[in-house]
């Protein structure tokens, strides 16, 4: 017995639908996840006509979903935008060259340039090398911190007007949940924004499949035939999102829409004047956006240079006093060398 | 004669197969004078072929969510999900969305 697809096409229904628990056939899941896209972009006025748009791109299934679909909306809605594609290299071996791999393959499949950037070449470090310094631990937040910092310059060298990343529904409302079990407000102000950034000297960053599903950008991947990479990364796993995930799921599946009611939470939350709210501003020593002084990825890079990897993990305090203490440590040696040479 | 036999096609894609000794496609050739429901097969998955932590495959019954499953390309949840009866020449995907982005 087969299920008739719901838009009475008369086709064999393909899959269930999770944000509306509809039965649709493979050609109108398309029409609808396609057009529900499009609608987020005209609704939310993220383009604008004659932009040039960085897709960043890891090979995985998001980004390579967003930048299918983010042609073929282009072209079929007359946006006007220039597409461009913007990877970062970490120089993670078995990880990231594979699937770097992948996004050659989409630069021919969708006809769009490809920019990659290293972090050997930005930063003078691969996360091979960090890892062989700090170990397995706190590894992730210098990936994290150094790729945040990445796109940005990228961006700037592309003179690109707007950075489109791949983050679906299930993951911002992971990020939500995140940010609400860690009681950081800051980040939980802005994660749901469709966009942010944009300021002077910050180049705006927009999630056009804010909200689609996990589950039908897999299906559509899959559907589509759309060749992405799925390995997870040889580093330590993101475990804290990895319970987050992993709660949301079991919820999911009793209750569809809690992705989309997890997002619409925090889009209506508002704070009180009295929480504190990062100031924005640019780092004194790279230029780049930050609301510290200096910002993270300079203090992990003088880390990394000093022989501290520790340096940027934990508080500013005690990073303060490793570089006092190493000062010290170097000012004695020096002057125990005049001292030897004085004979 | 021999035994009857149900031959079906299992597939994996997308990190799925990592717990299944990193092999994508395989041919099945169950028991056929029994009936079998994917509640039947995940058991027998269970027991024979899945070999790495099997947590991450299955949750008590099921799969685990963020699993999907396709029977011959259509959503299982169409189909009746752990109730579906395996007919011969199925072809049974699973897909992982639990890694990558």
């Amino acid at each position: 017995m087969h299920i008739i697809c719901k838009s009475q096409c008369g086709n064999r229904a393909a899959l269930k639908r999770p944000k509306t628990g509809d039965a649709l056939c493979k050609e109108c899941f398309f029409a609808a996840f396609e057009a529900e896209i499009h609608h987020t972009i005209s609704s939310s006025n993220l383009f604008r006509r004659g932009e040039k748009v960085a897709v960043a791109a890891s090979g995985g299934k998001d980004s390579t979903v967003l930048a299918h679909v983010l042609k073929l909306l282009n072209e079929r809605h007359n946006y006007g935008l220039e597409l461009v594609l913007l990877s970062i290299d970490e120089g993670i071996t078995g990880y990231r060259d594979d699937s770097l791999e992948t996004v050659k393959q989409n630069r021919d499949d969708y006809q769009m340039p490809l920019k990659i950037l290293s972090y050997e070449e930005l930063y003078g470090w691969t996360m091979d090398r960090i890892v062989a310094q700090i170990g397995r631990s706190n590894n992730c937040t210098f990936c994290g911190v150094f790729r945040r910092q990445a796109l940005d310059r990228g961006a700037k060298l592309l003179g690109v007007d707007s950075i489109a990343t791949g983050h679906n529904a299930d993951d911002i409302a992971e990020t939500v949940l995140m940010n609400v079990l860690r009681g950081d407000t800051a980040r939980l102000r802005r994660c749901t924004s469709i966009r942010t950034g944009g300021g002077e000297d910050t180049i705006p960053r927009v999630k056009p499949l804010k909200y689609s599903y996990e589950k039908e950008i897999v299906m559509y991947a899959h559907y589509k035939k759309l060749v992405y990479f799925s390995t997870e990364c040889v580093f330590a796993p993101n475990a804290y999102r990895g319970h987050a995930r992993a709660f949301l799921k079991d919820l999911e599946k009793v209750r569809p829409s809690v992705i989309m009611d997890i997002i619409y939470s925090g889009e209506q939350l508002r704070f009180k004047d009295t929480v504190k709210k990062p100031e924005r501003g640019t780092c004194t020593r790279c230029g780049f956006v930050s609301s510290q002084q200096p910002c993270k990825a300079c203090v992990l890079l003088e880390g990394l240079n000093r022989g501290l990897p520790k340096l940027g993990i934990g508080k500013k305090s005690k990073g303060e006093r490793m570089i006092a203490k190493q000062n010290q440590e170097l000012a004695l040696r020096e002057r125990a060398n005049l001292v030897k040479n004085d004979f | 004669m021999g035994t009857p036999e149900l031959k079906i096609i299992l597939e994996f894609s997308a990190g799925a197969e990592l717990l299944f000794g990193n092999i994508k496609r395989r041919e099945l050739n169950l028991d056929g004078k029994q009936k079998w429901t994917i509640a039947n097969l995940l058991k027998w998955m269970h027991a024979n072929i899945l070999t790495e932590r099997p947590e991450l495959f299955l949750q008590g019954d099921t799969v685990r969510p963020g699993i999907l499953v396709l029977i011959n390309d259509t959503d299982w949840e169409l189909l009746g999900e752990l109730d579906y009866e395996l007919q011969p020449n199925d072809n049974v995907l699973f897909i992982s969305t639990l890694h990558g982005g």
